[in-house]
């Protein structure tokens, strides 16, 4: 189970990231962030913290749930239905730019979903897309603004992001595949 | 703000284990908790500026209602219209009904035109059981004769859960006609299974024989009721089932029974009162109650819609096992 990303590696790649937020919008002033369920959301609230920090401005965030908006929902005849979780976005996006942040970009779908689902909230200046994995297999013509790594993969592997405040510590593993 | 452990919080069970919602008592306490927090997250698409989600796009829903109601089926299409689902009310009034047709085969009639699920209001108890054993479609009980009201029941614990955080070791009262109701029925079941104490009251004549069995406390003195009650439910004095003289007047039903503004100090000061709706006002409910700091009827009619999107969408997706076969 070779880890790709340890705990320093992801937070010295998010305060790359943090910065490039700062340089490509000249500031923070419009922004605000969005973490997709589940660990976008704690990714989203690290950002938001470096960015106070660099440049001593808040940005809103929010949490965004997809599953009421996921392609494959009723597709299956008879099947469990996946858990539906509370989306809080306690702020206008109008006119704001929106930093949609997810721990792995894969097939494209969810971010799909995510986008449909941040419409629902209001027209937004932009949409920019952030992750910490990119682990290409696109199905969808969807590509992320901000990457954390990429990490070629073949099909059969499984990318996994453990973070702390939910899995009780920071890694990135690829499981699976032909040795 | 939730915190970074609720965010993940992992259910005990993650789907419905049956095909249909006849009844609380077909549901677990996990099953009933997984509805509870799927309508929480229901109730945030309720407060957006597009309040409609794409879930349950191309499923049709039949609402077949035999008795009248404003609330629940006002409440069941909004729900279906918020996921996106398409919708069809049958009027009994102006259907084949009138013309001699059994349930049996306006449900046939209505299932050879393939919905995907019948929500289902009927006069006779058990309407609902029986509809679910000749049709492929998920049946939802919202409410069959004196039996059940589950959604009712569900909607009503989202709203205490919602005030007190947990149903566990509140003293509910629930208050009323004890004999007619199929709210009493449901919530009861619910109540006692999240671990609530149960206590219902009402006059001797409109208290069924085995109430005790389901684990509640029964008095027809209304103060040992009401003293120290997180919850008070008021049910309706329900006149239109009544055939025989279960008390003497209104009036009399309401100076004993009544919920007024005196008799309310009784309980704890954070009480709750809630009702299933339609209320008699100077009946069951003094007006400066129902309309007073600690009413909750109007929450609990905008909890409905969030409950019922839940329901909906827990059992859009069919079973998890054991229908499946």
């Amino acid at each position: 189970m070779p880890v790709v990303m340890d705990a320093d590696r992801i937070g010295r790649t998010l305060a790359r990231i943090a910065h490039e937020i700062v340089e490509r919008n000249k500031g923070v002033d419009d922004l605000a962030l969005v973490g997709v369920r589940t660990r976008g959301v704690p990714l989203a609230r690290r950002l938001a913290r470096s960015l106070q920090e660099i440049t001593g401005h808040d940005v809103p965030t929010g949490a965004l749930d997809i599953t009421l908006y996921r392609d494959d929902l009723m597709r299956h005849a008879v099947g469990p239905q996946p858990q539906v979780r509370r989306t809080e976005i306690q702020f206008s996006i109008d006119s704001r730019k929106i930093l949609l942040v997810d721990d792995v970009l894969y097939t494209g779908r969810t971010t799909r979903a995510a986008l449909d689902a941040l419409i629902d909230f209001g027209r937004p200046k932009a949409i920019q897309l952030i992750v910490l994995v990119d682990r290409g297999h696109r199905e969808l013509p969807i590509k992320a603004d901000y990457v954390g790594k990429n990490l070629p993969t073949s099909l059969e592997e499984s990318v996994q992001v453990r973070l702390l405040e939910i899995d009780g510590q920071d890694e990135v593993v690829v499981d699976g595949g032909a040795a | 703000m939730t915190t970074a452990s609720e965010i993940d919080k992992k259910p005990a069970v993650t789907a419905l284990r049956h095909k249909d919602l006849l009844g609380i008592a077909d549901l677990s306490a996990e099953e009933i908790a997984l509805v509870l927090d799927t309508a929480e997250a229901m109730k945030e698409v309720g407060t957006r500026p597009i309040k409609k989600v794409p879930a349950l796009r191309g499923k049709t829903v039949v609402n077949l209602f035999y008795e009248p109601s404003t609330r629940t089926r006002t409440s069941f299409e909004i729900a279906e219209k918020r996921l996106s689902a398409d919708t069809l009310n049958i009027a009994i009034g102006t259907s084949s009904v009138v013309k001699g047709e059994t349930l049996a085969d306006t449900a046939l009639n209505l299932e050879a035109m393939s919905p995907d699920m019948i929500v289902l209001r009927h006069s006779s108890s058990g309407a609902c059981h029986f509809l679910s054993r000749i049709c492929q479609s998920a049946i939802i009980n919202a409410g069959d004769g004196m039996h059940e009201h589950p959604t009712q029941a569900l909607l009503d614990a989202f709203t205490i859960r919602e005030r007190k955080k947990q149903l566990k070791g509140l003293k509910v009262t629930i208050i009323g006609d004890l004999l007619h109701s199929r709210v009493l029925r449901s919530n009861i079941q619910l109540l006692t299974k999240m671990g609530a104490e149960v206590w219902v009251c009402g006059p001797p004549t409109l208290i069924p024989t085995d109430i005790r069995r389901f684990g509640v406390q029964v008095t027809s003195k209304v103060d040992d009721a009401i003293v120290d009650a997180d919850v008070i439910m008021l049910l309706r004095i329900q006149l239109e089932r009544m055939e025989g003289a279960y008390f003497p007047s209104l009036r009399e039903y309401f100076r004993v029974f009544g919920m007024t503004e005196e008799r309310l100090r009784l309980a704890r000061p954070e009480v709750m009162i809630m009702h299933p709706g339609p209320m008699n006002r100077g009946v069951e409910i003094a007006s400066e109650v129902a309309d007073g700091p600690y009413s909750v009827i109007l929450d609990q009619v905008a909890n409905g819609v969030a409950v019922r999107m839940a329901v909906l969408y827990l059992l859009a997706g069919g079973a998890e096992h054991e229908d499946a076969a």
